[in-house]
């Protein structure tokens, strides 16, 4: 059953949030979620990235790799192309959009080994979908990965005036609170069914 | 074959294409032509913009002291920029306090080099220069810490304030790919112009430290670029009270044969800590010191000393010995070398013992 683009597109903020069910860009999740203002320029460059590479990687996929048979090297090419786009952006927004460069450009480096940005390729290609949900389910994996990244700033700002046990301090009582965050969104997964 | 040729052929031509792409974006996004770079609104350069503003100034022989070699990590590479930087980036924000940003001062390893940019940095930097130097000895002092000394060309010196720290250049070697500096402090005296001699620890896994005591031979060339730092000697007529733990050392001797060479007599007190017996080096220079200068007295303190030691000599740490030997208030200043926890520790027991924090000066080692 072809499902509903839409659907697929909420599922991946709320449902089936990338980072709080997969638990994919954990890295960057956690050394970054230290403050509002950051996080949240990281989380649009991450949602600006995964847009357009899982289109990227669709067409790729989907018009080189699978006609020739190579299906098995989606992970060397993806990797690749992920890699070259983010630096081409770079570039781009360097040069052309110097505000948006002072505001996101600057994490574009630290996206190239977010695992959730080759992760969406990957489950893009596992759950079959066509172009038009490839798209939303990237777009909606960014926004997600921003809405985990900013509500966890904001809960550590909380965090530095409780009293944390000493050897939790810093990215273990982080994980705690993903942990728990992950459960208040995996509660709501029966609602919709996207694979 | 068949298959093997067009798995190859479609994977090179998709990373060749991807390739070909972005050096073309280089060569026209990403070139930004001359620009002017003008410090201190005296001296002016002209780069090929893009690059970041350390790199640079470091291809027009200026160098600013960066520890991590240029990736925003160590938070030392601090410039004022007065036009043309563009607004602070988020990867500077942990490293600039809030007086910073007001003043506009930047990390150089982070702020691009774009348009024409106006700087300041402090004159003294200019006397700052790369030397290429040979070794001339490397000698073990204890299990872990070297000494060695490095002798610059024929027609090179170098002046620096005894204290001062310059940087070392680790170059890629096997199992290290790439070039890093590591600040050391000076342990020689600034009158011996010609060398420098250097007080280096081993650390498990340290680039630097490994390169040093791994691979680093007599007679070897090695590149350093300083001096550095604003840990120096002060003179005047207050009692000294110095501190430094292992290759904290180093600093302190520079201080105490410069003192030696201009007869200095002040009253000054050395507490030196280290572990075990096998840990404690140049006690004879340190005793030669304390023959010469007759108001100056050396404390090594062992933290621990085992029985086979058998050492008749202070024991604890050099906090212990702080504690009991530095008498309450008179007029003092304080030097310390080490470790940010051993300073930490020592700095709150002089502010007890009423030595005012502006005149304790220390060097954190990390």
């Amino acid at each position: 059953m072809e499902i509903n683009p839409v659907v697929i597109l909420f599922a991946a903020i709320f449902t089936n949030n990338i980072i709080l069910t997969n638990f994919l860009g954990m890295c960057s999740f956690i050394a970054v979620s230290s403050e509002i203002k950051t996080s949240l320029g990281l989380g649009q460059a991450v949602t600006f990235v995964l847009t357009f590479t899982t289109v990227l990687n669709y067409v790729i996929y989907h018009h080189v790799l699978e006609p020739l048979g190579l299906e098995s090297f989606r992970f060397i090419v993806f990797i690749i192309t992920i890699a070259a786009f983010v630096q081409l952006v770079e570039m781009i927004v360097e040069r052309y959009l110097p505000n948006l460069y002072y505001a996101l450009g600057i994490f574009l480096p630290l996206i190239t080994v977010n695992c959730a940005i080759l992760g969406v390729s990957l489950f893009m290609v596992i759950r079959e979908y066509n172009m038009l949900q490839s798209l939303l389910f990237g777009f909606g994996s960014g926004v997600g990965w921003t809405l985990a990244i900013v509500a966890m700033a904001g809960i550590r700002k909380r965090l530095k005036y409780a009293k944390v046990p000493k050897g939790l301090e810093g990215p273990g009582i982080t994980i705690i609170v993903t942990g728990l965050m992950a459960l208040a969104f995996i509660g709501f997964s029966g609602i919709v069914q996207i694979q | 074959m068949g298959t093997i040729l067009i798995t190859v052929g479609t994977i090179s031509s998709i990373t060749g294409i991807l390739a070909f792409l972005l050096s073309l974006a280089n060569r026209t996004i990403a070139n930004y032509g001359e620009v002017n770079i003008t410090i201190n609104d005296d001296k002016e350069y002209v780069v090929d913009g893009g690059d970041t503003l350390l790199s640079s100034l470091i291809e027009n022989k200026i160098f600013i002291p960066s520890a991590c070699g240029g990736k925003g990590s160590c938070g030392y590479c601090k410039v004022k920029v007065i036009e043309g930087g563009g607004p602070v980036l988020p990867t500077e924000l942990g490293y600039l306090t809030d007086d910073d940003v007001k003043n506009n001062v930047r990390l150089s390893c982070q702020c691009k080099v774009k348009e024409n940019i106006k700087i300041e940095i402090p004159e003294e930097l200019f006397s700052v220069k790369e030397y290429d130097a040979n070794v001339d000895y490397i000698k073990d002092v204890t299990p872990t810490i070297k000494h060695l000394r490095f002798k610059l060309p024929d027609d090179e010196e170098i002046n620096f304030k005894p204290g001062q720290y310059i940087q070392l250049k680790a170059p890629k070697y096997k199992g290290n790919s790439e070039e890093v500096y590591r600040a050391y402090s000076i342990a020689s005296s600034p009158f011996d112009t010609k060398h420098i001699e250097l007080i280096i620890g081993y650390v498990p896994n340290g680039i630097c430290t490994t390169y040093v005591h791994q691979f680093l031979n007599e007679k070897d060339n090695v590149v350093f670029n300083g001096p550095y730092g604003d840990f120096y000697y002060h003179d005047n007529d207050r009692e000294m009270v110095m501190v430094g733990v292992g290759t904290g050392m180093a600093p302190i001797l520079a201080i105490l044969n410069y003192m030696k060479a201009e007869n200095i007599n002040r009253k000054a007190t050395f507490y030196f800590g280290a572990r075990h017996l096998e840990d404690l080096f140049f006690m004879d220079e340190l005793e030669n010191l304390q023959q010469e200068l007759p108001n100056f007295r050396f404390i090594p303190c062992l933290s621990r000393a085992t029985e086979e030691d058998g050492w008749d000599g202070e024991q604890g740490r050099v906090t212990d010995s702080l504690k009991k030997y530095l008498e309450n208030g008179g007029n003092k200043e304080a030097y310390l070398c080490g470790s940010p926890r051993m300073i930490d520790s020592v700095v709150d027991i002089l502010t007890n013992k009423g030595i005012p924090k502006d005149l304790i000066y220390y060097d954190k080692f990390e």
